[in-house]
């Protein structure tokens, strides 16, 4: 088997295929998973505006999630990708489950970023006078940058991998390519450069995620 | 007399936890009066941190109330609370600055939580930065400071919103002596200049020998004492009041073999020791043990304390006793001291 146009047309939609699911997937995760995160720290007891009952709840719910095998969920969610976007296969269909699976995640890796800040930052806010919605805007997540962009990297190489495994239910991407030429049709070459090419995708999310934090956080030099 | 700024009414709190409720404060009373710089001390666990956070209600406390400028917090809903809070600076050990932020725009923080126009903040936290002589590092990151600069910062802050009280939870603990007095200096301007009542938190006499004007004592979750500082060294009528102002000179008067009689003899500073102590010993007769002998800075005046081992037979004791009594030296007997 050789890099011909055509294999070289398939590999870049696959990476184009596999981008965008985790794109869509991450961003939709945050947008659920990040407020999720706030009100996990937020609501705890000790927290700054406790509501155990909630905060109990909700931790169980995540834990629930998190504990399904994506493969299961993947299958159990794809009826609802027919609902919201009309099919059940292919690469948007996955964006639904992915993002079920990935927000739960998110939300307990933005918990222990929130976590690790420093409880007397949050007594003196309080001092001052700060409401709940202050502390958390002025405080809790500008103070936890670093942390989240850590956070971040991990949490978006864990969906492209995830993502790989659209192939089984005619999903595209990287992971897809791997699944059925490498696979199916057992032409192992194609499967290790789209494997090649995962690799390289998430060492550059996660040098991507070292920097930007790094760059960003304060406490250094 | 007029409303104290604080005062904090019957005042307990208890903590419940995993192994059974925990009581942090007991039948707290106290009265703060506007200007003056009221210290609080204790030993490390006897409840100092929870009463000055009880103070500006970030606990709740579980018993009484605290009045400020005669409004009762207790009564106060979660928003009049925080209001409450903008005329009550805090400052930390740990100082507590916003680490990414740079020095300025931690000064800014309190004024924005305000909203104070972003210009005008800038204005006063620029004047603040000046009071506290820091203009020149407005734009350094937390990191890049020194705990006294950063504790500089930290005041600042605390002082953006005018607040007419500060509280200080152990401001000086994690600095150097030298560093610790600059701090004090400052605070203590601060108290002069603007006005600011100050709550100094420690478990240092000498944090409130240097700048506070009355004290209280906290042991074992209540109040031991309360009174002026030169009023406490003087005459200090509790254990642990003694035990704080002795210091190592307690466990040298309680270290003695427990036969000899020792007495601490105070000097205001006036006369010199080496007279008295020399002229004692002739007049009496009697030779006496120096058993621990300092001076202290109390608010900038030089106080000394000598503990002193009475002689053996009951006579040269009482020729001791008789001869102080006589050229009027304050003294105590430390025998009843108990470490
Ligand atoms: N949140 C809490 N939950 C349970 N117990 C607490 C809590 N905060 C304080 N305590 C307990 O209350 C008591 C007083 O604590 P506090 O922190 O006020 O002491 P402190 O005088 O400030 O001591 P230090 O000098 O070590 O700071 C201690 O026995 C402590 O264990
Ligand atoms: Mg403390």
């Amino acid at each position: 088997m050789k890099l011909d146009a055509v294999t070289i047309n398939m590999l870049k939609t696959g990476i184009w295929e596999s981008f965008y699911m985790t794109a869509l997937s991450s961003l939709f995760a945050y947008i659920i998973g990040l407020p999720l995160g706030i009100i996990l720290v937020v609501t705890d007891n000790g927290g700054i505006h406790p509501i155990p009952w909630l905060q109990k709840i909700l931790g169980v719910v995540i834990n629930l999630l998190r504990s399904v095998p994506f493969l299961i969920l993947l299958f159990i969610a794809l009826p609802l990708s027919k609902i919201v976007i009309g099919t059940r296969i292919g690469s948007p269909a996955i964006v639904i489950p992915l993002t079920i699976a990935a927000a739960p995640y998110v939300a307990r890796v933005v918990e222990s970023s929130f976590r690790e800040l420093d409880a007397g930052v949050i007594e003196a806010a309080q001092s001052m006078g700060a409401s709940t919605w202050q502390i958390i805007w002025k405080v809790l997540l500008p103070e936890s940058k670093p942390s989240l962009l850590l956070g971040a990297a991990l949490a978006v190489t864990t969906i492209l991998s995830y993502s790989a495994m659209a192939g089984f239910t005619g999903g595209g991407g990287l992971g897809a390519i791997a699944i059925n030429y490498g696979y199916y049709r057992y032409e192992p070459f194609l499967m290790w450069v789209s494997v090649v090419l995962l690799v390289v995708m998430v060492q550059i999310i996660q040098e991507a995620g070292n920097r930007l934090s790094r760059r960003s956080d304060k406490r250094i030099r | 007399m007029e409303t104290p700024i604080i005062r904090i009414k019957d005042l307990g709190k208890e903590f419940k936890t995993a192994n059974g409720p925990v009581r942090a404060l007991q039948d707290i009373n106290l009265e703060v009066s506007a200007g003056e710089i009221f210290g609080i001390i204790g030993l490390s666990g006897a409840g100092k941190s929870t009463l000055v956070r009880c103070i500006n209600y970030l606990e709740v406390p579980t018993e009484g109330d605290v009045f400020f400028e005669g409004q009762s917090m207790a009564a106060m809903t979660d928003a009049q609370r925080r209001m409450i809070r903008r005329s009550m600076g805090m400052i930390f050990q740990q100082f507590n600055l916003l680490a990414q932020r740079n020095v300025i725009r931690n000064v800014c923080f309190p004024l924005e939580l305000t909203g104070v126009p972003k210009k005008e903040a800038r204005q006063r936290a620029m004047e603040l930065l000046k009071t506290v002589g820091l203009e020149d590092r407005a734009q350094a990151y937390p990191a890049q400071l020194s705990g006294g600069q950063k504790q500089r910062v930290a005041i600042a802050r605390a002082l953006a919103t005018n607040p007419k009280v500060l509280l200080c939870d152990e401001a000086t603990s994690a600095l150097d002596p030298n560093t610790t007095k600059q701090i004090l200096e400052l605070l203590k301007e601060i108290n002069q200049k603007l006005g600011v009542t100050v709550i100094v938190i420690t478990h240092e006499m000498a944090v409130i020998e240097a700048i506070c004007d009355r004290v209280a004592i906290i042991d074992q979750s209540r109040i031991a004492e309360v009174g002026a500082v030169s009023e406490l060294f003087l005459n200090p009528r509790s254990a642990i009041g003694r035990k704080l102002i002795m210091g190592e000179a307690g466990e040298q008067a309680a270290g003695g073999d427990g036969s000899a009689r020792n007495i601490r003899i105070i000097f205001d500073g006036r006369e010199s020791t080496e007279p008295i102590i020399s002229n004692m010993v002739l007049a009496c007769s009697a030779p006496v043990n120096i058993m621990y002998a300092a001076t202290r800075d109390i608010q900038g005046k030089a106080m000394g304390q000598m503990v002193v081992q009475l002689p053996e037979d009951a006579d040269g004791a009482e020729r001791v006793i008789d001869y102080l009594e006589s050229i009027k030296i304050p003294y105590e007997e430390v025998n009843s001291y108990e470490a």
